[in-house]
């Protein structure tokens, strides 16, 4: 299963028209940058509003990325040498698929300091980003253009096209676009009468009107919790899920290392008696944290997995 | 009615209530199951489903919550007759936080993974520890305000360093867990759970009960005790490792939750007189009571969350508590 897993990613990941662009040297003339805008920092401040504003109809060349979802659209659509830095988050396989991909860029933790430094012209945020630092950037006179979570994958097209606008990659945008929409009609998300619940840590599940649900209903899915009523996250205690009695039960394939009681849910021995191993499908949390073109690998093996309970 | 009839009766009416809201927590569950429905699941073993719900979710639960209940009514009565402060509890005194602490270091580390009883023994390890440096500060006075002061300092810090390691853990879970660890919760436990703690609550629930005689004797003063052939360095040990090995598994399980142990004795002391020996049995009933009242209350208040037990507890329990202070005060003035 994790050796499957980790083939699809590589496809995935080395495939067209997703292939990521490496570029090691950008990476390093990027930390000189940084280091001269360092130590210039507190003389720019004192002189003038420090903004390095792309020259009209320019496209950004310093584009810096906040959140795990625009880091992934950012590091897809950029052209050569345009994205500066990526979050943290980007190298976390919890919740990023481009791991390796991040290694090429600056990490930043979205704190205005370290963002003020990199003197970016472009700065992606999610709308969850805390308000007081993009309040604060805007203020210091940098563009923050902000991304609402996805709910379903007409979101994730527009925000695809509308970083591909940001970034003058029109074209690489329609390109992923296409691709993405290929790989939904091949999915063809007719129903196939099975029903399942995304079930993780600490009970919650995903209701209706989340990306999940949407990834779910595209591999053919039914969510029996939209008769419960559950519109969103919600927490759906284990009593409850045996009840509900789903064909599949979705869970995350990466747990993390350290232990947290948040998991006991899914090691209680009534979730094993009621649900055997051939009834769980692991999927990689990173697949559907954020809308990609890699949701397409999720929707895949839940197709896989609901062909195999005939 | 002569004062023993009295106490039996207190005693069987105790223990009517505990088998009763045993059966009602067997009943309470998000899950919508019928009293006479999940009961005959519980025993036939027919419904599958229910029967699974019955016997590995709310069987669990409702055992622990009883155990877990009558260890913290058990301890309160003996702390409070041992130390002779009508304040002591496991919760006030830091024990309940230092098991924590405890369990925390055992569970996020990795430990309990590869050896499961690491959990009760850590939580006990800290518990202990908790005991022997409230007593030690006590000295041999003991005045009320060392010992409480001495547990609000263990519990400030045993806290603190619990959400520290839960802060630093690299999974981003366990951060969400201080809540859990501070106010305690008897979700979604199993039978896992049962076989883990339920050996050191009883041990210890036994190690209590030896010193009820010598808690007796102790109300005339530690000489006079001594002179009357009780054995203070057996009873300290039995009030410590017993307090210990039961509040240490309890919380290494469900967590730290505050004032039964404070509650329960003051409430029943005016019903069985003021025999500590009496009061233990009768305690750890009226406590095994008050939490499964509780537990039900947060299933019933808010079935889809998991409310904390040491929410209600409080809400009951801190009002009570500066009644107590308040009466000290008069007492003293």
């Amino acid at each position: 299963m994790l050796e499957r897993l980790r083939i699809g990613w590589r496809h995935l990941i080395g495939g067209n028209p997703l292939e990521v662009k490496n570029s090691v040297g950008h990476a390093g003339r990027s930390s000189f940058a940084a280091a001269c805008a360092g130590s210039l920092v507190l003389a720019s401040v004192l002189a003038m509003p420090a903004v390095a504003v792309a020259k009209d109809g320019a496209a950004p060349s310093r584009v810096v990325s906040t959140n795990v979802c625009t880091d992934q659209y950012a590091m897809l659509i950029a052209g050569e040498g345009q994205l500066l830095s990526v979050s943290h988050l980007a190298s976390d396989p919890h919740a990023s698929v481009m791991v390796e991909a991040a290694k090429a860029y600056k990490i930043n933790h979205g704190r205005a300091e370290e963002i003020f430094l990199m003197q970016p012209d472009l700065v992606l945020a999610g709308t969850y980003t805390a308000r007081a630092t993009v309040e604060l950037l805007r203020r210091l006179g940098f563009r923050v253009e902000l991304f609402e979570p996805v709910k379903d994958f007409s979101d994730v097209r527009e925000q695809m096209v509308r970083i591909g606008k940001l970034l003058g990659r029109e074209e690489r945008a329609a390109e992923l676009v296409a691709h993405l929409d290929t790989g939904l009609a091949a999915a063809d998300g007719v129903a196939s009468g099975k029903t399942a619940v995304a079930w993780s840590a600490n009970s919650y599940a995903a209701g209706t009107g989340t990306f999940t649900d949407a990834a779910m209903q595209a591999a053919g899915l039914t969510n029996p919790l939209a008769e419960q009523g559950i519109r969103g996250g919600g927490r759906v205690p284990l009593e409850v899920l045996l009840t509900v009695k789903p064909d599949l039960v979705i869970t995350g394939a990466t747990p993390y290392d350290a232990p947290a009681r948040a998991q006991d849910n899914l090691r209680h021995p009534a979730f094993h008696d009621a649900f055997g191993v051939e009834r769980q499908v692991g999927i990689p949390d990173a697949y559907w944290t954020c809308g990609t073109p890699f949701t397409l690998e999720a929707i895949r093996i839940l197709r896989d997995a609901a062909g195999a309970t005939q | 009615m002569s004062e023993i009839a009295r106490y039996r009766l207190v005693l069987a009416t105790l223990g009517f209530a505990v088998a009763a809201l045993f059966v009602l927590s067997l009943t309470v569950g998000p899950a919508a199951i019928g009293f006479a429905e999940g009961l005959h699941a519980l025993f036939s073993g027919k419904a599958a489903e229910m029967t699974v719900i019955m016997r590995e979710i709310r069987l669990p639960r409702a055992i622990l919550g009883l155990m877990i209940g009558a260890t913290l009514g058990l301890s309160g009565a003996v702390l409070q007759g041992y130390l002779r402060n009508p304040l002591a509890e496991p919760g006030l005194l830091g024990i309940s936080a230092s098991a924590s602490l405890g369990a925390v270091v055992a569970l996020y580390s990795g430990l309990s993974l590869a050896f499961p009883l690491a959990l009760p023994l850590s939580a006990l390890a800290g518990a202990a520890l908790a005991v022997i440096v409230v007593r030690a500060m006590a000295g041999s006075s003991g005045s009320t305000l060392t010992v409480i002061l001495a547990g609000v300092a263990v519990s400030a810090f045993s806290a603190a360093m619990a959400s520290l390691a839960l802060n630093l853990s690299p999974n981003p879970f366990a951060a969400l867990e201080i809540v859990f660890w501070m106010m305690g919760s008897l979700a979604d436990r199993s039978m896992q759970d049962v076989a883990l703690a339920a050996p050191f609550m009883l041990a210890g629930w036994a190690m209590l009960a030896l010193t009820g005689r010598a808690l007796d004797v102790l109300t005339l003063g530690d000489h006079a005790a001594a002179s009357l052939g009780i054995d203070l360095h057996r009873t300290q040990f039995l009030a410590i490792a017993g307090t210990a090995a039961s509040v240490g598994a309890a919380t290494a399980v469900a967590g730290a939750i505050g004032f039964i142990g404070l509650v329960v004795p003051h409430l029943l002391r005016p019903l069985v007189g003021s025999v500590p020996s009496r009061l233990l049995p009768a305690s750890a009933l009226g406590g095994a009571a008050i939490l499964l009242l509780a537990d039900i209350s947060v299933r019933l208040i808010a079935p889809e969350r998991d409310l904390k037990l040491g929410v209600l507890t409080a809400l009951v329990g801190a009002p009570f508590f500066l009644w107590l202070v308040w009466r000290a005060r008069r007492m003293a003035a």
